[in-house]
């Protein structure tokens, strides 16, 4: 049996600040699915079920709050799902609700996932220290940046190519109007000078703390019948492996290597440095660009950063990766994934505005957590897929 | 839709586990108790999801390494919700009807002891003018059961006779924590706790673990003579809020009754941690008088948080699967006082 | 001996929230001792007030502020009070529709038995000495007889200086349990020894033992002793001070991949500048003084360089 066809035909998202002081987590998430709704057109009345999205709980001391929200959100009477799989849950989340229409179980599906940083620190909440172990642990900096060096060991890439990535995606924000970090001074120099916060990773070189939102609205074949541009889904894909395990390769791992192959196979994608026009990668640490330019398959191991310094993901180059200034840019923790999934849409429907890529048909959003072991990605184009 | 059956089904229960929260120990024999019931191996599983909390384990990620009790080389097609397990099942169910796999496991797990649950629980509550304030779940729950007393559509006798018939049942379940019957006069005997509510009209605190296994068609009839088709599974959620709500009611569990259809249940499992929503949720299902209710004792004999909910619906398969009925119901709930309930009805055909 | 070892844990931190204008308001009324409700488009008066109106989604904006006077529409007996609680003796939560109000809401009723409690008494607000805008400005409801009933009244001026946000502690106390694998693993180490365990499947050594070998979802079995000398595979150098950080920075945070084992744990180095640590560097164990020791891995007090030559890069590859 194959999956019915679906469509993004609504995507909102919040302006993303350090802390929006402004709105309650509820206001919040409104800001971003109001947007969402009238890009598509509908009323929370036509919405069949609705999926919410959000990293750890620790992060607004709220289990579970969905059932807080579900009135606020327009979900009471209706179907709600929470989804959560660690960094990757804002692409799990789509998927999810993705799912919902591909099953032919619902017809017009709201998801959105939020994060709202503000309300405690993340670094506090990723290092609750565990007994009986070393309390060596540091946020997800700390975690990521042995990796880090790892690559670069194994890949023998220049050092500035991090600074490439971040100056390139600051850059990128700038022509965003709801990015976060908005510094027309950044520079590869800039971001060379600053501080060094886990060795090899910079200050510049890591995603803020945001508060934001992302929402979108994804229907049957036949709703978006309606809409004058939908980003039609050509695949969808999760990977999971474990966090730790004896010779995981934790630079290039499996799990992300598989799904991009299971991905681009659905896509009827062979090529995809060629066949992909815009790339939305989730890199909170500016590393994982080349990291996981190597990891989709866009290059070869190895030669992920010769892509990256050759300028060959700037909005003007082979693959634009990013456009939006991505999660280096803005980093609504568990929305930070669908607002690559998101922004990913946003340019195969021309509808990216200032940071659009021109002429984008097929775009890749991806998201990934954990200790890089949960991946979920997806390809979205302007055509309805043929197969 | 494709037809979907539930094909295999372990749990565990107990008063307090005295492993990780990550409960790795816990899943490993689930799963192969689910590996033994279906000849399959890892492989043979499309797809995988869990329910868990991270308030629960006390920790962010808490269901990160539970994947360790998979065995994730090669890698698996994963998700998971911070809900009840029977949430997860929901959301395999999606898949495996998108067509994109065939079969798919689920499991839940929780270490309520770690905490206080009832206090911990107030973290679900709208953090700006409830969780301060620190409600309990048991508060919650009396504060549901006097409304309806108020309003007479039951009394503290209908409750003991909800809980005397649960304790008697669950001396054939060998999961249960809490098992026992005597009589309701003796039940009405003993002291008043959390006034309406005797400590044997709330759930006790469990630990646990469930796993349960999804095949579609023909996968299914290979690995079980009497697979339980799913004939409907539906779910809604009502406002959170205890002041707008009609407490003695819960339109969310009767929407999703009448979603998933429930003519002709024989035997159902309701996942009703205090005694009184046990009525609630017959009377919201629109249950006739002679349909078995909570034959395996129900949460009021063991509740463990995030799995009791697939437990109902474990319970409710194996029914079928024994021959003992040709049409169940499955239900579980989540948040304050009956907030979110989610239906699946299952039938045996021959 | 238990089978598994145990430790509390605190998960506590001060929430500072944002209210967004509706709450805010409801918060700003209570510091001022006033309790805004808002009329939704169905008529009804609802206090706390939601966010966004039911029927129609959109922000609620026609406030009107309800008596501190109402009735028990429903209560429940609270023997043992939980930390946080608006009483630290036995108290009942209530449902008290406050005059002028449609619907309840929920708060504490102070009376000393669940005797002195009915549906339908009538209630007071007990307000807190010090009022912050928070829920807990209402200290809690109180019984009271002389209450002729109010009404709604369309809200006035709240002054100047609106409550935005309000803080919140959460404060949650747990009991950690390591696993049994684990447990046997920290034991070891209050020996002075450091034991792994071998996969039955895969035959890879795992420090500390794991529940379920990851790859193959089987616990692992045999011990192994290891060497307390390894080799770094990767590692960071964490300048970043945070809130609950144990070790003050700047340290080295590394892998260490001890000979015998096939996977490497975190851990710290020293007697080395920071900026000198290397992959491929071999390290030993410096153990803390005996008396010191307890069942966790921190009785190692961090690894030092042995200072043999590197490891060859390709006897680590493949851990990274």
């Amino acid at each position: 049996m194959a999956k019915q066809p679906a469509a993004i035909v609504g995507i909102g998202q919040t302006h993303h600040r350090a802390k929006r002081e402004d709105v309650s987590m509820a206001g919040l998430c409104r800001e971003a699915i109001d947007r969402a709704l009238a890009d598509a057109n509908v009323s929370l009345d036509d919405i069949d079920a609705i999926v919410v999205g959000k990293a750890p709980d620790l992060f607004e001391g709220v289990m579970m709050p969905e059932l807080f929200l579900a009135e606020s959100l327009g979900a009471a009477g209706k179907p709600l799902l929470r989804v959560h799989t660690a960094g990757s849950v804002g692409g799990s989340t789509a998927i999810v609700a993705a799912s919902l229409v591909q099953a032919g179980v619902h017809k017009r599906v709201l998801t959105v996932a939020y994060e709202k940083q503000s309300e405690s620190n993340a670094m506090w909440a990723l290092s609750v220290p565990v007994p009986f172990n070393m309390p060596v642990h540091a946020g997800a900096g700390g975690y990521f940046a042995p990796h880090v060096r790892s690559y670069i060991r194994r890949s023998g890439a220049p050092t500035h190519v991090g600074a490439i990535v971040a100056a390139k995606d600051r850059q990128n924000a700038l022509r965003n109007p709801y990015a976060h970090l908005r510094n027309p001074d950044t520079t590869v120099e800039s971001v060379l000078a600053s501080q060094v916060l886990w060795d090899p990773i910079r200050y510049d070189e890591t995603c803020p703390s945001s508060d934001g939102a992302c929402a979108m609205v994804i229907v049957d074949e036949d709703t978006a019948a309606a809409s004058p541009n939908p980003a039609w889904i050509h695949g969808t894909v999760m990977r999971s492996e474990a966090t730790t395990a004896a010779e995981r390769d934790q630079v290039n791992p499996q799990a992300g290597r598989d799904a991009a192959a299971y991905l681009w196979k659905q896509a009827g994608i062979t090529n995809p440095l060629e066949e992909i026009d815009a790339a939305e990668i989730y890199v909170p640490f500016s590393w994982f660009e080349p990291m996981w330019l190597e990891n989709l398959g866009f290059t070869a191991e190895g030669e992920g950063w010769r892509l990256t310094e050759s300028g060959g993901t700037a909005m003007d180059g082979t693959l634009p990766v990013n456009c939006s200034g991505g999660v280096l840019s803005s980093n609504p923790i568990g929305a930070s994934g669908m607002l690559r999934f998101g922004e990913a849409a946003l340019q195969v429907r021309g509808a990216a505005g200032e940071h659009q890529v021109d002429g984008a048909r097929r775009a890749l959003g991806h998201a990934y957590g954990g200790g890089s072991q949960f991946f979920a990605m997806w390809v979205v184009g302007a055509d309805k897929p043929s197969n | 839709m494709r037809d979907v059956a539930v094909v295999g089904f372990a749990q565990r229960q107990m008063e307090e586990f005295d492993g990780s929260p990550t409960c790795v120990e816990l899943l490993v024999p689930l799963f192969a108790e689910c590996y033994e019931q279906t000849g399959w191996t890892r492989r043979d599983i499309g797809f995988w999801c869990s329910g868990s909390s991270d308030y629960l384990a006390g920790r962010s990620f808490s269901f990160v390494q539970a994947v360790d009790a998979i065995g994730v080389i090669p890698p698996v097609n994963e998700s998971h919700v911070e809900m009840d397990a029977a949430w997860a099942l929901y959301e395999a169910w999606l898949k495996i009807q998108t067509g994109e796999v065939d079969t798919a496991l689920v499991y839940g797990f929780g270490k309520s002891s770690a905490g206080t649950l009832r206090r911990t629980l107030s973290l679900q509550l709208d953090p700006y003018t409830m969780t301060p304030l620190w409600p309990d779940t048991v508060s919650l729950a009396g504060l549901q059961a006097r409304a309806g007393i108020d309003a007479g559509l039951w009394d503290e006798r209908a409750m003991a006779e909800v809980a005397n018939r649960s304790l008697t049942d669950a001396e054939k379940n060998e999961y249960a924590i809490r098992k026992g019957g005597s009589s309701v006069e003796e039940l009405l005997a003993r002291p008043m706790y959390a006034d309406p509510l005797r400590k044997h009209d709330c759930a006790p605190v469990t630990d646990g673990a469930a796993a349960m296994v999804l095949a579609a068609g023909d996968r299914a009839r290979e690995v079980c003579d009497r697979p339980a088709w799913i004939t409907g599974f539906s779910h809604y959620v009502d406002p959170i809020s205890m002041g707008t709500r009609d407490l003695t009611r819960a339109p969310s569990a009767a929407r999703a009754a009448a979603a998933a259809g429930t003519e002709g249940v024989e035997v159902a499992e309701l996942h009703a941690p205090f005694s009184h929503q046990e009525l609630v949720l017959r009377r919201e299902l629109g249950l006739a008088d002679d349909v078995v209710v909570n034959p395996s004792g129900g949460a009021l004999a063991g509740n463990p948080m995030f799995t009791s909910g697939l437990i109902r619906l474990g319970e409710a398969a194996k029914k079928v699967w024994q021959g003992d009925a040709s049409r169940v119901l499955g239900h579980a709930t989540s948040g304050p006082a009956l907030q979110q309930n989610i239906v699946c009805t299952m039938e045996g055909r021959n | 001996m238990s089978r598994t070892l145990s430790a509390p844990v605190t998960v506590a931190f001060d929430y500072t929230r944002s209210t967004g204008p509706v709450l805010g308001r409801f918060l700003t009324g209570l510091r001022e001792k006033r309790v805004v409700g808002v009329r939704t488009s169905e008529g009804r008066v609802v206090v706390p007030p939601p966010e966004f109106d039911p029927v129609t989604h959109q922000q609620v904006d026609d406030f009107v502020e309800v008596a501190d006077t109402g009735t028990v529409t429903s209560w429940t007996w609270v023997p043992e009070p939980v930390k946080g609680q608006p009483l630290d003796r036995p108290f009942a939560f209530a449902l008290v529709t406050l005059d002028g109000a449609d619907v309840p809401m929920v708060h504490a009723l102070d009376v000393t038995s669940p005797d002195q409690v009915r549906t339908g008494m009538r209630v007071r607000i007990r307000w807190a000495e010090e009022r912050v805008g928070a829920i807990t400005d209402i200290a809690c409801f109180e019984p009271t007889e002389d209450a002729a009933p109010g009404t709604a009244i369309k809200l006035g001026d709240l002054g100047d200086n609106p409550v935005t946000g309000v803080i919140t502690p959460v404060e949650l106390d747990y009991l950690y349990a390591a696993s049994p694998e684990e447990s046997s693993f920290y034991r070891a180490i209050a020996e002075g020894r450091i034991i792994g365990q071998r996969c039955p499947t895969c035959g890879k050594v795992y420090v500390p033992p794991r529940s379920a070998c990851p790859a193959d979802g089987t616990p692992t079995t045999d011990e192994v002793e290891l060497s307390h000398t390894g080799t770094v595979t990767t590692f960071c150098i964490v300048n970043v001070p945070f809130l609950g950080q144990r070790i003050t920075p700047p340290y080295v945070s590394a892998y260490v991949l001890l000979d015998g084992a096939d996977i490497a744990f975190l851990h710290l180095i020293l007697d080395i500048p920071a900026e000198e640590v290397r992959m491929g560097m071999r390290v030993q164990a410096v153990w803390k003084p005996r008396e010191e020791w307890g069942t966790t891995i921190e009785n190692i007090s961090h690894f030092s360089p042995t200072g043999e030559p590197d490891a060859d890069y390709d006897t680590y590859k493949q851990h990274l």
